[in-house]
């Protein structure tokens, strides 16, 4: 410590050249901390900037919410979540009962199908194990939209066109191949000298599955969870085009599109229910949020 | 507890050529024995114990435990308990969980789990540390819950797979001990796969040494040691190495350096009916002794060695040294008192302790021709 104080004692006298040499590791000249922290904090607004603005226009009456001199607050009050959720503006809490089943029952689905999927990529070969893979990352190629005509028949043929099932249906194929990829990679990191060392204490196969890999690929399960109810949340194509018209069986994302009409927006309610609609998928994050950490194997095999 | 039998059976890895990694082994294992397979690596040791363990399939042959045939019975069907080279602990659970596992997964009540896991705690020193989970625990103690989890299950067999590779040397060398004293209290037929010759020496009651997937020699740790079947056994078992040079012949022994060593009658016999004029002739470091010059009948039966390098290791020294043979230098390796070691550069003269304790072998093959 005494000579590493010396050293900067004696750079400082040395001029320029030398502070630099002095920095120690970790340690950043006040030049790249301010360039840094500009672009962090500038990243940052760009980001929570909209998302602040919709929140305020939330509160802010239709006539107002847009204005050449914007203010913070103008008339602002809660009348416009009052109106949401009373359903004076549509079935808002149906459209969300919808949208609560139809994406609850794609993350279970998808996290079912991908996780089995992935274990066996990860853990077996067999024959057309390359070309599934391969297949799983083609897919995702796809522009979404181009399926949704192949998709219709699909369904009309099973009877499921204007059903809640078929949705997940659709959604699941969309998501699986992307969270059999992530699961396949998190298997990969579970030893698989636990799979053995459970097989040898008289597990079946698929208990190992259960009791052993899947406790141990937590933080890659909640990904992928995560990723599966946002992607089957928010989505406005397949849902407008799979489900029927009737007002009560629309998800919110294809509801909120009550409050753009053709002559006129209501901003202030589209912003209120836009809020309402994203707390739940906050609400999820939260919940897996706490198994996104490191290190869940450490201690299973000498590190 | 049971015997296990191991009759012809190969593991063939599929490929272009078909690899053999276990290739036509024959063994048998006694009750309550505790056998060593040892190898370099690469020589189906652990293929055959994972074999065993259910874990990699018989290709050719069958494989019984205690009479039975286990050959197409997958692992949890077959009575064994596995320790790991990587320990393989479920991070998830304590140690007591993963200690009882196996036991609640069969159904034995609670109370009994306890009971018994907190006996093996008991008996591997780690009553303190039931509650943790495996990342809180030294790389010793992980390995004893390793050894813990196989012992509450009462297995008719231990399977172990280089359980000591990932120690530190010093700890190596205690729990080699406390593993063997354990297995002779327990009495529990044991298969145990290392590369490390002394730990095969120290714990096996018996040694099966493998190269390439065969089986060279399965005898006990002194027999191994004393008449090595082959060249490759010989040269293996034992540190330093067994001398093995491929020296030229004379009507009554093994020509080195202008000295003849001479070889025993039924050696020579084997020679002249194979009409070898060559043999490869193995003797210990610890089998040569230095000779002074005033031992004078003993000197003209010494060669003469040119000191390369002196390894000092306390007790006793190794002289690493050339001598010729036939037209070309050989190196030899020789232990000699640590107290009086000779210096670099320096000309030692060299003798055979005691001629019983020359190996010969076949040139080709490297199969055993002495006695």
């Amino acid at each position: 410590m005494i000579t590493a104080n010396a050293a900067a004692v004696s750079a400082t006298r040395g001029g320029a050249a030398l502070a630099k040499l002095a920095l120690r590791r970790g340690e950043r000249s006040l030049l790249a901390s301010i360039g840094l922290h500009g672009a962090l904090i500038s990243a940052s607004f760009v980001s929570v900037f909209p998302i602040f603005w919709v929140l305020v226009t939330s509160f802010k009456p239709d006539t107002k919410a847009i204005s050449p001199q914007p203010k913070l607050l103008d008339e602002s009050n809660i009348d416009n979540y009052l109106n949401v959720l009373s359903g004076a503006k549509g079935d808002f809490l149906g459209w969300f009962g919808n949208s609560v089943l139809i994406a609850g029952l794609t993350t279970a689905l998808a996290v079912f199908v991908a996780a089995s999927t992935g274990y066996a990529l990860s853990r077996f070969r067999f024959p057309g194990r390359r070309s599934l893979l391969l297949g799983f990352l083609a897919i995702q190629m796809f522009p979404f939209a181009v399926l949704i005509v192949p998709l219709y028949n699909l369904l009309l043929g099973l009877g499921l066109q204007g059903r809640a099932l078929g949705l997940v249906l659709v959604y699941c194929s969309t998501t699986v191949p992307f969270c059999t990829y992530m699961l396949k990679g998190y298997f990969d990191t579970v030893p698989t000298d636990i799979d053995e060392a459970g097989r040898m204490d008289g597990l079946s196969p698929f208990g190992v599955f259960w009791r052993l890999v899947l406790p141990l690929a937590k933080p890659g399960l909640a990904v992928t969870a995560f990723y599966a109810f946002v992607t089957a949340w928010g989505e406005v194509a397949f849902a407008s085009a799979f489900l029927s018209a009737a007002d009560e069986s629309k998800t919110l994302a294809v509801g909120l599109q009550v409050f753009i009409q053709q002559n006129r927006t209501e901003w202030g309610h589209l912003s209120a229910a836009s809020i309402l609609v994203a707390l739940p998928a906050v609400a999820v994050f939260y919940l897996v949020q706490r198994f996104l950490v490191g290190g869940l194997s450490a201690g299973a095999v000498k590190g | 507890m049971a015997e296990v039998a191991y009759v012809n059976a190969s593991r063939v890895f599929p490929g272009n050529p078909p690899v053999r990694a276990v290739d036509n082994l024959e063994l048998a294992v006694a009750d309550g024995e505790f056998l060593v397979l040892v190898g370099p690596s690469g020589s189906g040791k652990s293929t055959a114990l994972r074999m065993l363990a259910g874990l990699e399939d018989v290709d050719e042959g069958t494989i019984s435990i205690g009479g039975r045939d286990v050959t197409n019975v997958p692992p949890k069907g077959r009575d064994i308990a596995m320790v790991f080279q990587s320990y393989a602990l479920y991070p998830h659970m304590t140690v007591a969980e993963n200690m009882g596992f196996a036991l609640k997964l069969r159904g034995v009540p609670r109370t009994r789990i306890k009971e018994k896991v907190g006996e093996a705690a008991r008996m591997l020193d780690l009553e303190k540390f039931l509650d943790r989970k495996p990342k809180a625990l030294s790389g010793g103690q992980r390995q004893r819950v390793a050894m813990g989890r196989a012992i509450v299950r009462e297995p008719s067999v231990f399977l172990m797979d280089e359980p000591l590779s990932n120690l530190d040397a010093k700890l190596r060398v205690e729990t080699r001990a406390n593993i063997a004293a354990l297995q002779q209290r327990l009495g529990t037929t044991t298969i145990y796969v290392t590369h490390d010759q002394v730990e095969a020496m120290t714990m096996g009651h018996r040694v099966a040494v493998l190269k390439d997937g065969v089986l060279q020699q399965c005898a006990s740790p002194r027999e191994l040691y004393e008449r090595p079947a082959n060249a490759f056994v010989a040269g293996f078992i034992g540190s330093p190495a067994m001398n093995l040079k491929t020296v030229p012949l004379t009507g009554e022994g093994a020509q080195l350096d202008g000295v003849v060593v001479p070889l025993p009658r039924e050696v020579l016999d084997a020679v002249a009916a194979e009409r070898l004029t060559e043999i490869t002739f193995g003797v210990r470091p610890e089998s040569l002794r230095l000779v002074g010059a005033d031992e004078g009948d003993a000197v003209g039966r010494a060669f003469e060695l040119t000191v390369e390098l002196v390894e000092e290791l306390g007790a006793d020294a190794y002289v690493y040294g050339s001598a010729r043979v036939g037209d070309r230098p050989e190196r030899f390796i020789v232990r000699v008192d640590g107290r009086t070691p000779p210096a670099f550069g320096q000309r030692v003269r060299v003798a055979v302790r005691d001629l019983d304790e020359v190996h010969v072998f076949h040139p080709e093959t490297g199969e055993r021709l002495s006695g």
